[in-house]
């Protein structure tokens, strides 16, 4: 029996969060009090201790913060998926994001590459958001 | 103020080995019988216990087994592997505040015949919490995590694999002098590290550390105390614990926001320092609490480590004397603690000469403890 990768389980701090990416949207958390955006989402701001939250729709386009390329599948889930790579995308609007990368191998990763994002539906309840190449636009 | 009023007055430790073939709970209580007989402290002292949290052996399981009626002082530190200085810490709080006497610090665990860390055994979360944005992504053990992070501070201070691999090639010469280490016998070139395929990239094999069955203890009293059994001790010149945010940089470490701290307590700088023993789960992470920690300014961690300067023989500030987690065995910061007595006492196979102040890091940041010759 193959392992998979864990999908999300959705919480109270989180729901809106997943619920807009079923909706087709990347939306991130923005303090409703002050305007710092934050992610992941959480019930208080770092910046200001509001509980007041807002949903604000990004552009979606960002550039990679790291990665790193998982070789020995040390976990079960990637026996058959390595050489597997994450990437720390870093949105144009700030928040960064822990990601996949959908049509880039492993070898062509760079920091500062510019990505955008792509919906990945993974269950009913569950879309994740990868990302792409940017296509064209620049990014910045 | 703590400074040297406590002491660690023991050490000890169990073999370690690929499947020890006892219990967690067996290896924790043989650490500590080893720890008091080498501090001269009978069990019938001891009222204090204390222990990660992802120990599995409770302090009132410890306590059943050396027949202690009543424990003054004890408990628990999350995270995870880290915590071994904050544990210090408690400890030697409790005894400078007058709460207790004699507190022992113990770990004990099957990290390679049992659960394993190394493949998310330990930390795994299924997706829930904070995990729902980093496990579906394959962010699924520590090693995932510490691999972006050092990536990122790779770019940003031009740090190179080369540089990391001489983290590994210093650490297995110390292993080399120290016959309880894993790679006693196992010499190690930066040829070996180049060469060594990539568990998870930029971490090459020999930049992870081991996973080891074993125990170790820490048997913390009064300075006084501890004189009295007329062995040598190591006095705490200070000791401090850092709990980081769940907002990590992805540049720092938690050392940036200890560091100021600690020295301002031990009322010391790091050139007054003669060794050094840090975290080091993964090998650039020595690197990154050398520059942290302020022995050398940032960026400057690679090169001092890839001229040799971390070496026993012949470098300015040798560290991981023991061969450390990636060498002689992994206990969470144990034995690394273990050998930052061992060279305040003069005792370590790697021993540095006239060393008056050793310090030992547990958590890249999380803890730390300055130990003095007593
Ligand atoms: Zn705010």
């Amino acid at each position: 029996m193959m392992a998979e990768l864990p999908l999300p389980v959705p919480s109270p701090d989180n729901q809106e969060f997943w619920d807009a990416l079923t909706e087709g949207e990347l939306r991130i958390q923005r303090c409703a009090a002050c305007g710092t955006l934050r992610h992941p989402p959480r019930p208080m701001c770092a910046h200001c201790r509001s509980f007041d939250v807002e949903w604000v729709r990004m552009s979606g386009r960002g550039t990679v913060f790291s990665y790193i390329v998982t070789h020995q599948p040390i976990h079960p889930a990637l026996v058959d998926r390595v050489p597997f790579a994450t990437v720390i995308v870093e949105l144009e609007e700030g928040p960064r994001l822990t990601t996949n990368l959908v049509d880039v191998s492993p070898a062509e990763i760079t920091i500062g590459m510019p990505v955008e994002v792509v919906f990945q539906r993974a269950s009913d309840e569950i879309t994740l958001p990868l990302f792409r190449r940017a296509s064209g636009a620049r990014v910045g | 103020m703590l400074r040297n009023q406590v002491a660690i007055a023991g050490v000890g430790e169990t073999d370690y080995s690929r499947d020890s073939g006892r219990s967690e709970l067996t290896l924790a209580l043989q650490a500590i019988q080893a720890a008091l007989a080498d501090a001269g402290i009978s069990a019938d002292e001891v009222d204090g216990l204390v222990r990660w949290t992802v120990d599995t052996s409770a302090e009132a399981e410890v306590a059943a087994n050396l027949g202690l009626t009543s424990l003054s002082w004890f408990g628990e530190i999350s995270q995870a592997g880290n915590v071994g200085a904050a544990l210090v810490t408690s400890a030697a709080a409790a005894i400078h505040a007058g709460l207790a006497n004699v507190v022992v610090v113990y770990r004990g665990v099957n990290g390679r015949s049992g659960r394993r860390y190394g493949r998310g055994e330990v930390t795994g979360r299924a997706g829930q919490g904070s995990a729902a944005f980093s496990e579906p992504f394959g962010v699924l053990t520590p090693q995932h995590g510490l691999a972006m992070h050092t990536r990122r501070r790779m770019h940003e201070t031009s740090t190179t694999e080369r540089q990391i691999g001489m983290v590994a090639v210093t650490e297995r010469g110390h292993a080399n002098r120290n016959p309880r280490a894993t790679f006693y016998d196992r010499p190690l070139t930066i040829e070996d590290y180049m060469e060594s395929r990539y568990v998870v990239e930029p971490f090459r094999l020999f930049a992870c550390c081991l996973e080891t069955d074993g125990g170790g203890a820490l048997v913390l009293t009064s300075t006084e105390r501890a004189k009295a059994s007329g062995r040598p001790v190591a006095m705490i010149r200070a000791a401090a614990m850092c709990g980081y945010a769940a907002d990590r940089s992805y540049i720092d470490t938690s050392a940036v926001t200890l560091a100021p701290r600690l020295w301002e307590q031990a009322g010391l700088a790091p050139s007054d320092i003669d060794v050094v023993q840090i975290y080091d789960h993964f090998a650039p992470f020595v690197i990154f609490a050398l520059e942290d920690y302020g022995f050398v300014e940032r960026g400057e961690g690679g090169p001092f480590v890839e001229s040799g300067g971390a070496m026993w023989d012949g470098g300015a500030l040798p560290v991981n004397t023991s061969g450390g987690h990636l060498s002689e065995a992994y206990l969470q910061g144990m034995n690394q603690l273990i050998e930052s007595v061992r060279q305040a006492r003069g005792e370590s196979t790697a021993q540095v000469d006239n060393a008056q102040f050793s310090f030992v890091d547990t958590g890249v940041g999380t803890g730390a403890v300055i130990l003095e010759r007593g």
